[in-house]
């Protein structure tokens, strides 16, 4: 029995050509329904992201397995033209090792990002209510999220955040925990610090104050964002009360210096604050940072610790790879009816350059591209 | 027997303190139940250990150098179980480990020095047994207001000088931390300040003026210490130094304090 994998990436095709063969979440079922009852074939799950479109197949023949894949795709695409180089086309061990890295999120656009796990389990819930899976496809997927989760609790690959708005987001919670009591104020009303208050109120911050130089400014983000608007002249006022700033005015000087800010915190007793300068020119003094409880990140020091997050997760990548291809080994051999000795060897036996050059058996060609 | 108890209880937060350092070290820390599990074990011995002593003794076992630090050792693991959780402190227990397992084995090599039949005369008498436990039981918060202020320092390092390393994920937010702090000296004051009322009304203060003075100044050592937090307002890194530097003045003095008081008197 052979498990067959045809798809594209972000990796392999533009988002052009990837939005051609993107199919709507309500459809995943049905159309993985459609794609099991294709000559040759017995079980299917589609996947369908913003980065990826993956079918998953099970087949008496990988060969005629595969040319109803292609059929099946060729009949899907409006176009016709079916882009052939973008798709991968990966046998049994390279569709097992594919998936295994795809929910652990080696093959994701950012390392380690875990949302792509949730985006398989509804692939593969839609499959299975539709009726489009059997014993081979259920046993697949659900060892894949055992994988997944395997990775994610044996290793650091998901460990720190890598954008400097996950990263400001983080060390808030570090800081304050529950964010939801929290007050931010927002000076100076540009994207940057609007993505970062976003993401500060995704995780739950309720109380949220603008302001800005033009106050209409203020007034159009704070009312996006649920918050207040406050004229620039009084931020002060409000500032007591604020738990976490925001800075990214285009003034050339800084506008909070610790002079202004020591005597403020002799007030708050035990309570901290945290200083996000995305300002350039810098709009906090550097020197509030010896101020206890003061918190200060500029956003260099933000984005080397993204930096470093990333470099930390790319260190991890062997220790992901080595315990993917023990279960590769493993569910081959089940695969394959129990020469496990036989499977864990041909799972040992990756080609050079790891993952991302798999020898495609079907035309005989290496696909550099992987997703 | 008890000696044996005692000794599988400090191998129980040995465990406990080696595994969240080798999880630490291997960069894979988890919040696991095997730490807090291996405290409760712990727990579970030296508390076996206290109520045989207890029994043998017919009263509270706090006669020598030996019982107190298992005492205080005890009271320690007590409030962690009690506070750690409350305050999502799960690594606390891998900062309270070390401190317990330092204590307990300090005194059982010590034994010969420390384990020594009290020479004073053993009586039952309540207003002592509670006067003695409940000035132990304090000093247990004020060792693990110590660790949260440890903790506090250790993130808040972190955090200023943008250099995160593994703990720093696993470590609380600093505010639980402070608050933390905060609380468990507070708690700490509380119960010595009872503890303290039960020693005067034991009525021997001529014969224990050494302990009733130790105590006192432990007392006011506290007392200016939350006078400066809640009415000056310290920061939480300045709190976080003197409920570290202020248990280890407690500490240090203890042993010296036991020797005095058990010598005989003039």
């Amino acid at each position: 029995m052979e498990i067959l994998c045809l798809g594209l990436s972000h990796q392999t095709a533009p988002v052009e050509l990837r939005e051609r063969f993107a199919i709507p979440d309500g459809e995943l079922g049905a159309r993985a329904l459609a794609l099991s009852k294709c000559p040759g074939l017995s079980e299917a799950v589609i996947v369908s992201t913003c980065n990826r479109v993956e079918l998953y197949v099970v087949a008496e023949d990988a060969s005629h397995g595969m040319s109803a894949l292609q059929q099946f795709v060729s009949a899907e695409s409006a176009q016709g033209d079916l882009g052939a180089s973008a798709f991968y086309r990966l046998p049994t061990l390279q569709s097992l090792r594919h998936l295994f890295r795809v929910v652990s999120g080696l093959e994701s656009m950012v390392l380690g990002e875990t949302e792509i796990l949730g985006q398989v389990k509804k692939a593969y819930q839609a499959a299975q209510l539709g009726g489009a899976t059997g014993r081979h496809l259920n046993k697949f997927f659900q060892r894949a999220f055992n994988v997944a989760k395997e990775v994610r609790t044996q290793t650091n690959i998901t460990r720190g955040s890598v954008s400097v708005g996950s990263v400001a987001v983080d060390l808030a919670e570090r800081i304050f925990g529950k964010l939801a009591h929290c007050r931010v104020m927002i000076l100076g009303a540009g994207e940057m610090s609007e993505l970062t208050a976003g993401a500060l109120k995704a995780r739950g911050v309720e109380t949220i104050f603008v302001a800005n130089r033009s106050y209409d400014r203020a007034a159009a983000l704070a009312t996006a964002m649920g918050g207040k608007a406050v004229h620039f002249d009084q931020w002060q006022n409000e500032f007591h009360e604020v738990d976490i700033l925001i800075g990214s005015t285009a003034a050339p000087h800084p506008v909070l210096t610790a002079e202004k800010l020591s005597p403020v915190m002799r007030t708050r007793r035990d309570r901290p604050l945290f200083c996000i300068d995305l300002a350039v020119p810098r709009d906090i003094d550097p020197a509030v940072n010896a101020i206890d409880g003061v918190y200060l990140y500029d956003i260099d020091s933000l984005q080397a610790i993204a930096d470093q997050s990333m470099k930390n997760r790319r260190q991890e990548l062997g220790v992901c790879e080595t315990l993917i291809e023990r279960h590769v080994g493993e569910f081959h051999g089940w695969l394959s009816g129990g020469d496990r000795g036989a499977a864990i060897r041909a799972g040992q036996s990756r080609p050079a350059g790891g993952a991302n050059a798999l020898a495609n058996p079907l035309d005989g060609s290496a696909k550099g591209a992987r997703p | 027997m008890d000696r044996l108890l005692l000794i599988i209880s400090t191998f129980c937060f040995l465990f406990g303190f080696a595994y969240t350092m080798h999880a630490l070290g291997a960069r894979v820390y988890r919040h696991s139940p095997l730490n807090f599990f291996a405290i409760l074990t712990g727990f579970a011995f030296q508390s076996a250990f206290l109520y045989l002593r207890g029994q043998r003794l017919g009263r509270c076992p706090l006669s020598n150098l030996f019982e107190v630090l298992i005492f205080l050792s005890w009271s320690m693991v007590l409030l962690y179980l009690l506070t750690g959780p409350t305050y999502r402190l799960s690594l606390m227990g891998a900062f309270t480990s070390p401190l317990v397992f330092f204590l307990q084995i300090a005194a059982l090599l010590l034994v010969p020095w420390l384990d020594l039949p009290s020479r004073a005369k053993l009586t039952h008498n309540t207003w002592l047994e509670l006067h003695a436990a409940l000035s132990i039981i304090a000093y247990g918060a004020f060792a693990l207001a110590c660790v949260a202020g440890v903790m506090y320092l250790a993130q808040e390092r972190q955090l200023k000088s943008h250099n995160l390393h593994s703990i720093f994920y696993h470590l609380p937010p600093i505010r639980d931390l402070g608050v933390a702090n905060r609380r468990l000296l507070l708690a700490g004051f509380a119960l010595l300040s009872v503890g303290l009322g039960a020693g005067f009304a034991i009525g021997e203060i001529q014969s224990q003026w050494i302990k009733i003075l130790w105590s006192s100044g432990v007392w006011l050592l506290y007392a200016g210490l939350l006078v400066a937090i809640f009415l000056h307002k310290v920061s939480g890194r300045r709190v976080a130094w003197l409920s570290a530097c202020a248990f280890l003045v407690v500490l240090s003095t203890l042993w010296g304090l036991h020797f005095i008081a058990d010598s005989p008197q003039p």
